[in-house]
């Protein structure tokens, strides 16, 4: 079968916040890119997130970087590499400032500065009180920020392969990263992109879990095609559980709500949060948020005809400021629950949200893994940035507006890692393997030849119905380990999927197996170094490593203070050091504690 | 609870299966918590994996599930299902080429949206810190960054479907105008000149279909309107 060739110096896989933020420093550095995304850039889910991004401008509350680092770290609970958290406070204000001068409509104070917002987990002084760090375009900033990337990207004359949907990673023979095979939707047509270097830009696998406020998108492909490649996954058992999905329908409403002044209420009218969160409340971390709530719920205090749900409440506030700071949640909210918020509380239940693991990176974008003593050694040619990387910045939970930071910081930096590479000679076009395509061709093969296989719908459901119970918001040993034979059990299904529809034109059937074999490999990664973690740590938290004195949290430093490493082949778990050093040696280390908020 | 079937009129066409489009006719039996168009089409891919659309936020912000539904263009996650009089009818977009189903090519809408060069110009240096703007100059932004580029408007606009090489259209004038109207840029001029044409933007004939199907509520007529007082104020 012949197969169609292209070769570039660089290829980005996706178009979302860090796909574009990384397409900008190669497209304006002059060399050869191609940027493939399955869905038209602006359709990315960089688009859905709401409340801001933040930055230590401190435009209207005193603020430095060195807070917001603590905070991440103490938000992480102490799982984040502080190098890389160093990184990401110390470019915020760059980064951000960069974006308006692209043209991003940030809402703006009286003295015309950025508007800034408060948001859960971000404090002033190292936790004394909240601060304003959130950088908003009303509860569209996502949009704003989304739009405002993908235009400079037109005026950058940044070469897109819109709706090509990657396939697989092609390593050779060294093992170094030399390109992906990719499928155009409109032809069903594979081809090979030969490259210097790939950067891996293809967002979080929300959607390996049955109730998730992500796109359907959302099927971890650069994570699932990794993991195929032998690329090892990082901390893959923390999930983020957001607080506010709109009850029955997981549409995200965001903790700007709640930052503007919006309060949860159990079904007694009480504001229950103070019990739990003391000092910032209901601005407390999303995973302390998240359990108060399903605590509540479980302790027979939830709202509703089955008890199921709590209320966010903003009947308090002026219509004005719903109107013009939350105007898209009030949307969604009359769209989504059939409730004005102006006039009464939001039902709202935590839902499976962000991926805080992913493929394991540096600080600099590239991809690393563990080489002989060096579990750190970057992979030639293979990078990585936003929500499917695990740099690692978010740890055991990440706080709310860090992933838009994230993205932009890690995008940029992975760009100009490989802009450096490429331009200082580090990377030449290596040649391809002889059989590079043979796997891509063979998944399709398979596909199209199965006879009396599963069906693409009942195995997926089946794997989201089998993550929610298993590893859902609170986890259970016994839960846990049921759930390691049941997901495999489902992997094994999922070899077998048939489809009905063979049309070589826009083949959504075909797409939405080959996306299930991504899924697969995040639900396995999650599921097994979930069962293996036997402590409780940010958003996992397990029934057999409770709260004690001697652990407090039930978070085990002593055996625990350390980074997953799930490889698909055998299922085969490794571990690695977390990095407690910040980047530079005048920033003091963010020393171990228990997280209290 | 008594079932609640959904009757279906579908145009379909796969070029590599079909000689030419027709209409389905097709049901689907909801699932309680079935609420939206959107709802609905999911589950009914799953009876018939071949029925073809795009989808991906289902919140009407990423704007992939715009179509024509009983002969309006909306976003099928933002139509409530029982709101449809049956047999609910979806057809593609009008005016656009379909490649597939409810599948258009949307190449031509994206050329004229890049045409009026949407990204601020401002060719001074940039400030250290970020460029001031007061609330009152940001709120002239309202009502225009929020487009979403589902294309429902220029697809429902009989002087795009006329003239989809020559006129910008609703979408990609309002997105000029978003830029005209922010304090940041520099390029007014330019812009207007760009659009100094009889058809680029003088064929909107102010129809307003484009207010009426927007999904974001957004007024692309307003938009032009503006546009056009400042080629007739300048012309003075």
């Amino acid at each position: 079968m012949k197969i169609a060739k292209h070769t570039y110096d660089a290829v980005i896989v996706g178009a979302g916040g860090a796909g574009l933020r990384a397409a900008l420093q190669l497209s304006e550095s002059g060399l050869k890119t191609a940027v493939l995304t399955k869905v038209f850039p602006t359709r990315s889910h960089t688009v859905a997130a709401q409340g801001g991004v933040a930055a230590s401008l401190g435009n209207s509350t005193e603020d430095n970087w060195h807070w917001h680092m603590y905070d991440t770290v103490k938000g992480s609970d102490w799982l984040g590499d502080q190098d890389a958290i160093e990184f990401m406070c110390r470019k915020a204000n760059e980064v951000v400032v960069e974006l308006e001068h692209y043209g991003m409509p940030f809402d703006r104070l009286d003295n015309g500065k950025i508007y800034q917002r408060p948001f859960g987990g971000h404090s002033q002084n190292y936790g004394q009180s909240p601060v304003s760090r959130s950088c908003a375009a009303a509860d569209r900033t996502g949009h704003a920020m989304l739009h405002a990337l993908y235009q400079r990207n037109v005026r950058a004359k940044t070469q897109f392969f819109v709706e090509w949907m990657a396939l697989d990673l092609i390593r050779d023979a060294d093992g170094d990263v030399v390109g992906v095979t990719a499928m155009e939707m409109e032809t069903g047509e594979v081809s090979i992109f030969h490259a210097k270097a790939v950067i891996f830009a293809t967002g979080g696998a929300g959607r390996i879990y049955y109730s998730s406020t992500n796109a359907f998108i959302n099927t971890g492909d650069g994570v699932g095609m990794a993991a195929r490649a032998g690329v090892p996954l990082e901390d893959m058992e923390f999930w983020q559980f957001h607080p506010t999905g709109v009850a029955g329908a997981g549409v995200l409403i965001t903790e700007g709500v709640r930052g503007e002044g919006g309060i949860l209420r159990n079904a007694a009218g009480e504001r229950f949060m103070e019990r739990y969160a003391p000092n910032l409340k209901d601005l407390a971390s999303r995973d302390v948020v998240s359990r108060s709530m399903v605590t509540e719920i479980n302790e027979g205090r939830g709202c509703g005809p089955d008890k199921d749900h709590v209320l966010l409440d903003i009947t308090h506030l002026s219509p004005e400021t719903i109107m013009k700071r939350l105007p898209g949640i009030r949307e969604i909210s009359i769209q989504f629950a059939g409730i004005d918020p102006i006039k009464a509380p939001i039902p709202v239940v935590p839902t499976c949200h962000y991926q805080m693991g992913g493929i394991p990176t540096n600080y600099k974008g590239q991809v690393v893994a563990p080489k002989g003593d060096n579990s750190n050694t970057p992979v030639t040619g293979f990078y990585a940035a936003g929500e499917c990387a695990c740099a690692s910045v978010h740890g055991a939970n990440r706080l709310g507006t860090n992933s838009l930071l994230d993205l932009l910081v890690f995008g940029k930096s992975a760009g100009e890692t490989v802009v450096e590479d490429i331009q200082s000679g580090n990377l030449r076009l290596k040649p391809l393997p002889e059989n590079a395509a043979d796997f891509s061709l063979a998944r399709m093969a398979r596909l199209e030849n199965q006879k009396d296989g599963t069906n693409v719908h009942e195995v997926r459901l089946a794997m989201q119905r089998t993550m929610q119970k298993h590893a859902g918001v609170f986890r259970f040993s016994e839960l846990l380990q049921q759930g390691v034979t049941a997901i495999l059990e489902v992997a094994e299904q999922a070899k077998t999927t048939e489809i009905k529809d063979k049309s070589m034109v826009w083949n959504t059937a075909r797409m939405e197996a080959l996306e299930l074999d991504n899924l697969i490999e995040v639900a396995k990664a999650t599921m097994i170094s979930a069962e293996a973690r036997k402590e409780s740590r940010g958003a996992h938290v397990r029934d057999d490593a409770p709260d004690t004195p001697e652990f407090p949290n039930g978070r085990r430093d002593d055996e625990w203070l350390k980074h997953t490493l799930w490889f698909s082949e055998g299922n085969r778990l490794d571990y690695k050091p977390v990095n407690l050093q910040p980047m530079s040696e005048s920033v003091d280390p963010i020393a171990l504690a228990t997280r209290t908020y | 609870m008594s079932k609640r079937t959904v009757q279906f009129k579908i145009y379909r066409y796969d070029p590599d299966r079909d000689e030419k489009p027709y209409m389905q006719d097709i049901s689907v039996d909801l699932e309680p918590s079935d609420k939206k168009l959107l709802d609905a089409l999911v589950r009914l891919k799953v009876k018939d994996d071949s029925t073809s659309f795009r989808r991906s936020c289902r919140e009407g912000v990423c704007g992939s599930d715009a179509m024509n539904i009983n002969g309006k263009n909306g976003l099928a996650c933002l139509t409530d299902v029982d709101s449809l009089p049956q047999p609910i009818v979806l057809r593609p977009l009008p005016g656009l080429p379909v490649i597939r189903d409810l599948i258009v090519d949307m190449t031509q809408f994206f050329k004229q949206y890049n045409s009026i060069k949407p990204y601020l110009v401002n060719d001074n240096p940039p400030p250290e810190r970020e460029r001031l703007q007061s609330p009152e100059e940001r709120e002239e932004l309202n009502g225009l960054y929020e487009c979403i580029l589902c294309a429902c408007c220029s697809t429902s606009c009989p002087s795009f479907w006329w003239n989809p090489d020559k006129f910008v259209g609703p979408a990609g004038l309002l997105a000029a105008y978003r830029f005209i109207a922010d304090t940041r840029d520099e390029a007014t001029n330019e812009r207007l000149d760009n659009l100094e044409d009889p058809y680029r933007l003088f064929r909107c004939h102010t129809i307003m279909n484009c207010v009426d199907v927007c999904p974001k509520s957004l007024n692309p007529t307003r938009a032009i309107g503006k546009i056009k007082d400042m080629m007739v104020r300048r012309a003075v």
